[in-house]
């Protein structure tokens, strides 16, 4: 009978932040190829620099997302809380230095209140995060299309400084994500709320059977992404030294994040996933990019290439998942 | 005997006003296991949920510990004392043990998830319980079912249960594990533990059980200690029949013929070397533990998985089944053991239900079979509201008889059935039963995978026993369950040599 019982069932899976990353170092193996075939050099200086700042402002927001996504919802008004951000950012300094804490706090508060908007309809009306943040998404849009026709208010030369410095290669702005990234990772880890994120997202029906107070994660997660939607903008304003109602929509954050965090390998229906993951996802996005311009690659097939990779990676994790069961044979002719 | 730790007093509960229990009053005791008997839809469930908080009660008392107690919240009935492992799991599958046993609950240390302390205090509950084998970082997903379970029973263990209720919980078990469960609910009654145990598998009352109480149509038949009862009594007393009609033997005029389907050398990633002749007007059982490959090798006849190697005939006819409308096609037919999830649309109605397969397969006969769909339903004594109704509201065992009209619309020459009678009360099990037999007389050939070795013993003319995705043994009608289940275990060969 021990024989039966004794049989080992499991086998040593691939962790798929693992997968994430070799998944990146393939692509820059690839990329550098390409990009030295077309006589530029991929491990230059600036080219790093510029991988990395690609991965500042969609990773701030793509690591708020994961947490909405864990959660088992979802936001799409990220592009417009980004753009009115910026705008709240840039119209309150004016230009003055001695304005920027003021701009910083009013961007964050008002991002965090549209977060709150987004979780509280998502728990207490029950409605779907999709619907839910389109919702409030869109209402943040009208506001910006009636009193914005163009970028406004001005940031001053030591809050454009965050955006333009960098240690060696690396941006502050990356150190900023990367820190913040962290943060996250050890909120999911370490807190309690962090731990009710997955479950909730996992199962609503488990959690709320095991005593969870269920609104509760979801609120936070979605208060989370919503401010790191607000730094993001922060950010952006930072770089252009204005506001702009269309920066956040223009960079397409909403699906970009969502398209990151999926390739990081979170399941998009909730409650599995990680942060380091969707940094990688980040990562595999900001090398494409680099790779593409360098090699001089089509604009608008850069938007192609993007889609072939999510739904590669898409259709990996997914095989992935329903390989439960472990072959005991081959599956060919040479079994016996 | 001591006081009870958990009494009903004349409990009743009214559904949308049908009374669906009537004045219940049972006492269970500390240390003692309780059996809750019944066909489904007695009331078992019902009363077991009033005890875990999830219904409340309309009329009488519940006492736990002697106090009046009104769990509004199953936690409240958890953090009582009050724990339940229901049929359908609780836990988290992404998330590891640890998690899944303190979920809202996790022990902090400095403001902080101490995720070290967390595992290891499960560990340390997991030992309580005798069991080494599972590991607390171990992801839920990656873990059997029986595991799973002990899971569960960890969890309840974890707010210092003193009563623990499972709802059916060998009804997914292979023998070995049912053993270790039993084992597990022998230290929990040395703990002082009662548990109040609802079960469809007779034997197991009686090994298992120091009292019964018998429910049917929601009044209490019985209560007492299981010493004064005897199978037969037991189950008169639950559907007022007799064992002895519980499996119908073969219909006059049943013969069986020539060989129907042929798999020869027939093997992929899950089974290998199979040898099969099934032959019309027979019933051919497989037996074998949870994993054997017994659900893959109706998934590979069936083309759901196909062998990668071998050959499989169809009355003669070489057959390639690499898809499943290729085996539709060719007249065979697969009831899945996972009904909710791979034999049924919830939410479509029984009428949509019953013509999957031919919209999908035999688009140009919807119109004829959707006459005779009612006549079909009629026949296996379904009850239901109208054509129209969605399957989810339906019991498990009439659930059962629209999956099976689904597969006799397509008039199939080999039916295959993976746990036909799982979770479906005794009434349910005998009209599966009949239908079998009454196929095997139409001269269908008939593959009946099943975990129940009662069930395997009384309806096959012929036993296969699978041991780690091979067919080990073939056994005699009416082999005894010991001779099975030491094939099943692989420490005996039957007549067929055992591939190395």
């Amino acid at each position: 009978m021990s024989t039966a019982t004794a049989r080992p069932k499991r086998r040593i899976r691939l962790d798929s932040t693992v997968i994430v990353y070799l998944a990146l170092i393939v692509v820059i193996i690839i990329g550098a190829i390409l990009v030295n075939t077309a006589g530029r050099n991929f491990f230059s200086l600036g080219s790093i620099r510029g991988i990395l700042t690609g991965m500042s402002v969609l990773g701030l927001v793509a690591v708020g997302q994961t947490l909405v996504i864990l959660a088992g919802s979802l936001d799409l008004s990220v592009p417009y809380v980004i753009s009115l951000a910026s705008l709240l950012a840039a119209e309150t300094m004016r230009g003055n230095p001695n304005n920027m804490a003021q701009g910083v706090l009013l961007a964050l508060a008002f991002a965090a209140v549209a977060g709150l908007a987004n979780g509280l309809v998502v728990t207490k009306l029950k409605v779907h995060g999709f619907i839910a943040t389109l919702g409030v998404g869109l209402i943040i849009k009208g506001y910006l299309d009636t009193n914005y026709q163009g970028s406004a208010g001005k940031v001053p030369a030591a809050f454009q400084f965050i955006g333009a410095t960098g240690l060696g290669p690396v941006p502050i702005s990356t150190i900023i994500m990367l820190a913040l990234a962290t943060l996250v990772y050890l909120f999911l880890k370490k807190t309690r709320t962090g731990h009710h994120i997955y479950a909730v997202g996992g199962s609503l029906e488990v959690s709320r059977l095991s005593g969870l107070r269920t609104a509760r994660p979801i609120i936070v997660a979605h208060v989370i992404c919503s401010v790191m939607a607000g730094l993001a903008g922060l950010l952006l304003a930072s770089r252009l030294g204005v506001g702009s109602p269309t920066v956040g929509s223009q960079g397409g954050y909403d699906l970009l994040s969502i398209a990151a965090v999926v390739l990081g390998g979170t399941i998009l229906a909730g409650g599995r996933g990680s942060i380091w993951g969707t940094i990688g996802g980040v990562a595999i996005f900001a090398v494409l990019d680099s790779v593409m311009s360098a090699i001089q690659f089509n604009p608008f097939l850069k938007d192609v290439v993007r889609g072939v990779v999510i739904v590669a990676a898409v259709a990996i994790y997914t095989g992935r998942r329903v390989e439960r069961r472990r072959a005991r044979f081959a599956t060919k002719e040479t079994a016996r | 005997m001591s006081a009870p730790i958990l009494e009903a007093r004349d409990v009743s509960k009214s559904f949308f006003g049908v009374e669906v229990l009537h004045g219940i009053s049972v006492q269970v005791t500390p240390g003692s296991v309780h059996g809750l008997v019944g066909e489904n839809g007695a009331g078992k469930s019902t009363l077991m949920k009033i005890f875990a908080g999830v219904y409340q009660r309309d009329a009488g008392t519940v006492l736990f510990d002697g106090n009046e107690v009104d769990f509004t919240h199953p936690i409240k009935a958890m953090q009582a004392g009050l724990a339940t492992v229901f049929q359908e799991f609780n836990l988290l599958p992404e998330r590891t043990v640890a998690e899944n046993v303190f979920l809202g609950r996790e022990p902090r240390k400095g403001g902080f998830v101490d995720n070290g302390g967390m595992a290891k205090a499960t560990g340390a509950l997991l030992n309580e319980l005798g069991i080494d084998s599972i590991d607390p970082n171990a992801r839920v997903a990656s873990l059997s079912v029986a595991e799973q379970q002990i899971v569960e029973i960890t969890k309840a263990l974890s707010f210092d249960a003193r009563v623990i209720s499972m709802d059916e919980p060998t009804a997914a078990l292979a023998d070995h594990e049912v053993e270790l469960l039993h084992g597990i609910i022998e230290r929990l009654k040395a703990r002082g533990v009662a548990i109040v145990y609802v079960s469809h598998r007779l034997k197991e009352v009686f090994d298992l059980c120091d009292t019964v109480t018998v429910l049917k149509d929601g009044a209490l038949v019985w209560t007492g200690p299981t010493g004064q009862l005897t199978p037969d009594s037991l189950v008169r007393m639950m559907v007022g029949r007799s064992i002895s009609t519980f499996f119908p033997g073969a219909f006059e005029g049943t013969t069986v013929g020539e060989t129907r389907l042929k798999v020869t050398g027939g093997g992929n990633g899950y089974v290998d070397g199979i040898d099969l002749d099934l032959r019309s007007g027979e019933i051919v059982g497989v037996a074998g533990l949870q994993g054997a490959g017994r659900t893959e090798l109706a998934e590979a006849i069936f083309g759901a998985a196909p062998f990668t190697r071998g050959t499989m005939a169809l009355d003669g006819e070489p057959l390639d089944v690499h898809s499943t409308q290729k085996a539709v096609k060719s007249g065979l037919a697969l009831i899945t053991e996972d009904r909710t999830a791979q034999g049924l649309a919830l939410h479509q109605s029984v009428l949509d239900n019953t013509l999957l397969v031919i919209r999908g397969v035999f688009a140009s006969r919807t119109r004829q079979v959707r006459r005779e769909v009612p006549g079909i339903l009629s026949s296996l004594e379904i009850s239901f509201r109208g054509l129209d109704q969605e399957v989810q509201f339906l019991s498990g065992g009439n659930q059962q008889k629209v999956v099976l009209t689904k597969w006799l619309a397509t008039k199939p020459r080999v039916v295959i059935l993976d746990e036909p009678t799982r979770g479906i009360d005794v009434g349910a099990k005998v009209a599966v039963y009949s239908l079998m037999r009454e196929l095997a007389k139409e001269g269908v050939a008939i593959l009946m995978v099943s975990s129940e070795l009662p069930e395997v013993i009384g309806m096959s003319d012929r036993i296969l026993v699978m041991h780690d995705g091979r067919i080990t043994a073939e056994l005699e009608p009416g082999s005894s369950e010991e001779t099975i289940l030491s094939a099943a275990t692989g420490t005996i060969s039957g007549p067929l040599e055992e591939v190395a």
